[in-house]
């Protein structure tokens, strides 16, 4: 095969041999960026077909009534789902209350001192908790919590999301605080700086974006669950801001009223879904706006 | 402050990176470490302020003594030789989401040596002995990352100064730089002797017959060969050195 690349190289070095190898390579090529662009394009063309869908179904039916008022009793017209909106917020709240201080410690732990068996068997149990249905965590939440108080309540629903938030946010610091060079950790301890001083003042801040995608992240996932939330958080058609006593959230709500023979709640459904996404991108836009990381990102 | 070396043994794990190396520093003078790679040259400097323990795994043995005291004494914290002894990286390594001024700040802080205006004092002497304080006197709050790298390696030399130390390390200091940005930082490592007792660590033979008062010579963990730097070029005592610097080493 030499033989014949030399001899076409002597007229046009440049000219890609005719060989079986070449053409396979082509063809090769081809496929993988057609099978590239194909996937790309289906899976981009669901996410719009869902966000224009529910921007279609839901969009008509957003009005005032939706954030100010509690839903009405069945059938009845009008009312909104002013009450469900509160109790996510309080529910995300509470779960973040919970699970960014716990998940950012663990990924500290895992990624400045974990060593040997310990860690991991601290990094394994972290990786089964980030698999593991989130149902589970509700159930967990139901025995530890609604059963000792004899109530659902917001409290349960809270510490759930909490839980499924820790692994999340442990995981994601860890892997960016890895990331942050050997050299700023030395910077820092060569100028006479604790370990713990070292972390808190040049790690961190230097792994900050990440820390704060992966708590948006964490966010934004708790805020739609809601299998952990039907045997905790329970739901309620009033306002509520008693975190003992059950409470409203917004994928309960969009579960219950979807499932309505009554057109106003499904319509209701689909607003608040939008609503829900809606929310989810402010928190997230507000959390990087607030923590100054668009500046970073130049 | 006069450094002395004695006996000492460093290991990674189970492969042993230094032998039995023993040496005295004169105070206020430069002395370059030259040798191939992976020769321990690194791992030396890194032994004098005791960075070398953050490598996971390894382990020291022999004395430090600086000023008769054994930094290696079971009674002494790391962070307080560190406190010491400035030390300079092969890569510059400003702590990049902090301004300029902030980055040379940040060393007296954390050791509460000053505040307020005595410590803008001491950033900004620091930035004129490191020969930078011209260039940036007009951005020091901007961010440090946005600086040439012969900028940053000074920032981070100003940074070294800032915590008063009275040994400099310099781990390679140039090997990232541009030749005109070596030529300063070689300028600032002549001037730097008058008060400090540099170490440099160096690839570059030239380098360590420019700025070096004395030359050290490391090969495969051993200490070869130290010497006054004029007759280490001319005169080496040592086969090994006259090969090496003669360029006959494979």
């Amino acid at each position: 095969m030499s033989t014949v690349v030399e001899k076409q190289s002597a007229a046009n070095p440049f000219q890609a041999p005719r060989t079986a190898q070449n053409a396979r390579r082509k063809a090769s090529n081809i496929v993988i960026i057609f099978f590239s662009l194909l996937a790309t394009a289906f899976a981009v063309t669901v996410l719009l077909y869902l966000l224009l869908y529910v921007l279609r179904s839901g969009l008509p039916y957003i009005n005032v009534a939706l954030f100010t008022r509690i839903p009405t009793p069945n059938g009845e017209p009008g009312g909104g789902l002013a009450n469900s909106i509160q109790g996510s917020l309080i529910l995300v709240g509470l779960a973040s209350l919970f699970g960014i201080p716990l998940g950012l410690f663990t990924g500290i732990y895992l990624s400045e001192f974990g060593r040997g068996p310990i860690a991991t068997g601290v990094r394994f149990l972290v990786d089964v908790l980030t698999g593991i249905p989130t149902i589970i965590f509700g159930l967990f939440a139901w025995i530890f919590i609604v059963v000792p108080q004899q109530s659902f309540s917001g409290l349960a629903g809270g510490v759930a999301l909490g839980i499924i938030m820790i692994p999340i946010v442990a995981r994601t610091s860890e892997e960016v605080l890895r990331l942050v060079p050997k050299e700023l950790r030395e910077a820092s301890l060569a100028l006479g700086a604790t370990e713990s001083r070292t972390i808190l003042q040049v790690v961190i801040p230097a792994a900050r974006n990440g820390i704060i995608t992966g708590i948006v992240l964490a966010m934004a996932r708790v805020a739609g669950e809601t299998a952990p939330l039907l045997m905790t958080a329970f739901g309620s058609p009033f306002f509520n801001s008693d975190i003992t006593q059950p409470m409203d959230a917004l994928p309960l709500r969009i579960f219950n009223f979807a499932e309505s023979p009554y057109q106003a709640q499904i319509n209701q459904a689909y607003a608040g879904s939008l609503v829900l996404i809606v929310l989810i991108l402010l928190t997230s836009f507000a959390i990087r706006w607030a923590t100054g990381g668009f500046k970073q990102q130049r | 402050m006069s450094i002395q070396v004695e006996n000492l043994n460093v290991w990674y794990g189970r492969s042993q990176a230094l032998y039995n190396v023993n040496l005295i520093f004169e105070p206020l003078s430069v002395t370059a470490i030259i040798g191939p790679s992976g020769c321990g040259k690194s791992t030396f400097v890194r032994c004098l302020n005791r960075m070398h323990e953050e490598v996971p795994g390894a382990s020291v043995a022999g004395e430090v003594r600086i000023d008769g005291v054994n930094i290696y004494a079971r009674s002494i914290q790391p962070m307080y030789v560190r406190r010491h002894i400035g030390m300079v990286f092969q890569r510059s390594n400003p702590l990049p989401n902090r301004s300029i001024w902030e980055n040379v700040a940040i060393g007296p802080r954390i050791n509460g040596l000053a505040g307020g205006a005595a410590l803008k004092e001491i950033v900004e002497r620091s930035l004129k002995q490191a020969a930078l304080w011209d260039e940036i006197k007009d951005r020091l709050s901007e961010s440090a990352s946005q600086l040439s790298g012969g900028q940053q390696q000074r920032l981070c030399i100003a940074r070294a100064l800032a915590i008063e130390p009275k040994i400099i390390l310099m781990d390679e200091p140039c090997s990232a730089l541009d030749p005109i940005s070596t030529f300063q930082v070689e300028e600032l490592i002549k001037q730097l002797k008058s008060a400090y007792t540099v170490i440099v660590v160096t690839h570059n033979m030239q380098q360590a017959g420019r700025v070096a008062d004395n030359t050290v010579f490391f090969l495969q963990g051993k200490l070869i060969e130290k010497n006054k730097t004029e007759k280490f070029f001319s005169h080496p005592e040592k086969k090994e050195t006259e090969d090496y610097i003669t360029g006959r080493f494979s």
